[in-house]
């Protein structure tokens, strides 16, 4: 849409230059396009570098914006680009921390600085670390059976070569969905009767009614919410947790849903899209803030359902071990409240696949009145299990 | 009441804007004034997030009266397609036509093929919302709860938005002389996706600071007295702060105000406030823990 406002294309600033030579910190003292465009690419680096989706089309955007608006002061420019550079609730803050830090003087970095995270890429991991050092060479069979045995293992106690293998597997986990019929209708040789298209194809044959059309609802799968912990008693689970919740993703996409649960609720489906899980453990542990940190169940329980009702008619799993540092009661509260919007709700608790595990954390205890299905969540076996009852919730 | 403003272009800056919807008894902060003002002069559709009853489809209204324009809405839902959204041909009335052309002893091919033209003539149209906005000079098109429809339709909504066009396959495009100005509502029950937001301004209403909410109960209900929305909207400002399920919103407030009022209260006097109480929140919970904390006495 060409816009007698957009500062002429020779004006900006070519891609990759540095543009900070000739930052204006300031944009109320010159008028001057060019200037201004340099000073909002550099402002959308900032915002890109803090996580706001500030690309190229929305950079044009705010400069019309700001055309538009004068750019006469600070809240022109604030308003110019918050209404087009943010795309949700989430990026407000940090779209207001970037516009102090960038119009209060402080410069860009280069570009976006990489997460430090290491990731041990694992080719099969069948080496000599594993229980069965020897045998790596002739026994496919063995192998087969290590596969077996690893499948019921706690993952807290797996080598880092096991753990590798186990989420390899978990990788390779199909969870098809329950069918739920939609709103929507499709053509069908079964169903009601669709006035639309018999009157069509009636038209088409000059006005006899040669056969009914028929149409029926169309059916989609079920989403499935998934709170994983990710608290400091979670930690030998979490990792494993994020795979299996990648592997839900991967498979349906646009019907699941991922948040982690510390002290802070955080969406990490966006991060669990990528179809490389390295890739996507290197996302998400860049979004979450709170890793291994304590557990408020409750609160942020309340706030994921405060949010807007992503749990109506979904079947929502809790991947936690219960330990509650907040209020059990609130938790309890929370829990009527989600059992009543949610169309199942599964809690996965790796503790009991242990042995002799009895639910009595309080919030284990305030929770299970309102969890329709209480299940392991320790080993590949329990995840396996999992991924087949989202299939028949 | 001011004579509406016919022309966008005839709209100085965000400020004048909010005087305008001011005039209309709305009132905008100055982000929300800066986004409308930025929707009418840069033709994008404003996308409005926030919480249930902040005004974001009141906004709509206002801004439809402001311009002068009729106020064209499509409400989403589930299942929600092109047929109920775009157009539908009359099949019933085509039909009689073509009786009627049969009745009266059209023959030949030439005939036919006259026929089969007038079958697909305007008249047998039935405009839906967004044909019927792009018809329509000037026109303000809400598109409420986005959030409700699947995402089939927003990948649709994205291609009327884009080009405010629409191709009849039988008819050939319908083009918006001037292209209606356009608010998508969400309640963020799920994610739309970017591709439709990047082609919208995005503002998230919050709840109005208590100055405007003040101004807002006493604009919209002359009866009310200063004292009364004063202590009305202090009580409203620590509903929100006391984590309720629901906590309200403007819409809310001044539902309750006007319960209040009608039933004679000039101040907020606890027993009329606790008989009132459903009008401004709908949790059991919430009345509930309102009435155990004593969150309506005022300090």
């Amino acid at each position: 849409m060409p816009d007698p406002a957009r500062p002429p294309s020779g004006a900006r600033p070519a891609p990759g230059g540095g543009p900070f030579g000739t930052v204006v910190t300031s944009p109320a003292r010159t008028g001057d396009a060019a200037a201004l465009a340099a000073t909002v690419t550099g402002f959308a680096r900032t915002l890109r570098a803090a996580g706001v989706p500030a690309d190229h089309e929305r950079t044009q955007a705010m400069l019309d914006a700001a055309a538009h608006l004068g750019a006469a002061d600070r809240a022109a420019v604030y308003w110019a680009g918050r209404l087009t550079m943010c795309a949700g609730p989430d990026d407000l803050p940090r779209y207001d921390r970037c516009f102090a830090a960038y119009f209060g003087g402080e410069r860009p970095g280069p570009g976006r600085p990489a997460p430090v995270v290491t990731v041990v890429r694992h080719t099969m991991a069948l080496d000599g670390d594993g229980p069965s050092g020897d045998a790596s060479r002739e026994a496919l069979a063995a192998t087969a059976a290590w596969a077996e045995v690893l499948r019921h293992r706690d993952v807290a106690r797996m080598t880092p070569a096991e753990l590798a293998e186990v989420h390899r597997m978990i990788g390779l986990l199909r969870a098809r969905r329950e069918p739920r019929r939609s709103r929507r209708f499709a053509s069908s040789p079964r169903g009601r009767l669709d006035p639309r298209r018999t009157m069509r194809e009636t038209l088409r044959r000059g006005g006899e009614i040669a056969r009914l059309r028929r149409r029926s609802r169309r059916v989609r799968p079920r989403r499935v919410v998934l709170l994983v912990d990710v608290s400091g008693s979670m930690a030998p689970y979490a990792d494993t947790l994020l795979r299996f919740a990648h592997a839900l993703v991967r498979c349906e996409p646009r019907a699941t849903e991922v948040f982690s649960v510390g002290t802070r609720l955080t969406r990490i489906t966006p991060a669990l899209r990528h179809r490389d899980p390295g890739a996507a453990m290197r996302e998400v542990s860049a979004a979450v803030p709170d890793w291994r940190g304590g557990t408020r169940l409750g609160e942020e329980l309340k706030r994921f359902l405060d949010a807007g009702s992503t749990a109506r008619g979904a079947i929502v799993v809790i991947a936690s071990d219960g330990w509650e540092r907040g209020d059990p009661s609130l938790l309890g509260r929370q829990m009527a409240r989600l059992s009543r919007l949610a169309y199942r709700v599964v809690w996965a608790n790796p503790h009991k696949g242990h042995e002799g595990y009895q639910p009595l954390t309080g919030g284990m205890r305030a929770a299970l009145p309102y969890v329709g299905a209480f299940v392991a969540g320790h080993s590949l076996a329990a995840f396996e299990e999992l991924a087949e009852r989202l299939s028949h919730a | 009441m001011t004579e509406p403003v016919r022309r966008a272009s005839e709209i100085g800056g965000p400020a004048a804007l909010a005087e305008l919807l001011d005039a209309h008894a709305y009132l905008a902060g100055e982000g929300l004034a800066t986004a409308c003002f930025l929707a009418l002069k840069m033709g994008r559709p404003l996308f409005l997030e926030g919480e249930a009853g902040v005004g974001k489809t009141e906004l709509a209204k206002t801004l439809a009266a402001v311009l002068g324009a009729p106020l064209i809405r499509l409400q989403c839902y589930e299942g929600l397609d092109a047929a109920q959204a775009l157009y539908d041909w009359d099949f019933a009335r085509q039909l009689l036509h073509l009786k009627a052309a049969e009745a009266t002893g059209a023959t030949g091919a030439a005939e036919a093929a006259r026929l089969e033209g007038e079958l697909y003539d305007r008249r047998f149209l039935i405009a839906r919302p967004l044909l019927r906005a792009l018809e329509t000079r000037p026109a303000v098109l809400l598109v409420d709860e986005i959030d409700r429809a699947d995402d089939e339709f927003e990948a649709f909504l994205l291609e009327v938005l884009s080009d405010f066009s629409i191709s009849i396959p039988e008819l050939g495009t319908v083009r918006a002389a001037e292209p209606p100005v356009v608010v998508v509502t969400s309640n963020r029950t799920r994610d739309v996706h970017d591709a439709l937001k990047r082609r919208c301004l995005y503002h998230w209403l919050e709840h109005p600071p208590f100055e405007r909410e003040v101004a807002i109960l006493l604009r919209r209900l002359p009866a009310c007295t200063e004292a009364l929305a004063a202590q009305v909207a202090a009580a409203a400002g620590r509903l929100r702060a006391a984590g309720l399920v629901k906590p309200p919103g403007v819409a809310e407030t001044l539902d309750w105000t006007g319960a209040l009022l009608t039933l004679g209260a000039r101040d907020l006097d606890p027993g009329l406030a606790a008989a009132t109480l459903g009008a401004l929140l709908k949790y059991r919970e919430d009345q509930q823990t309102v009435l155990t904390n004593g969150l309506l006495r005022h300090a």
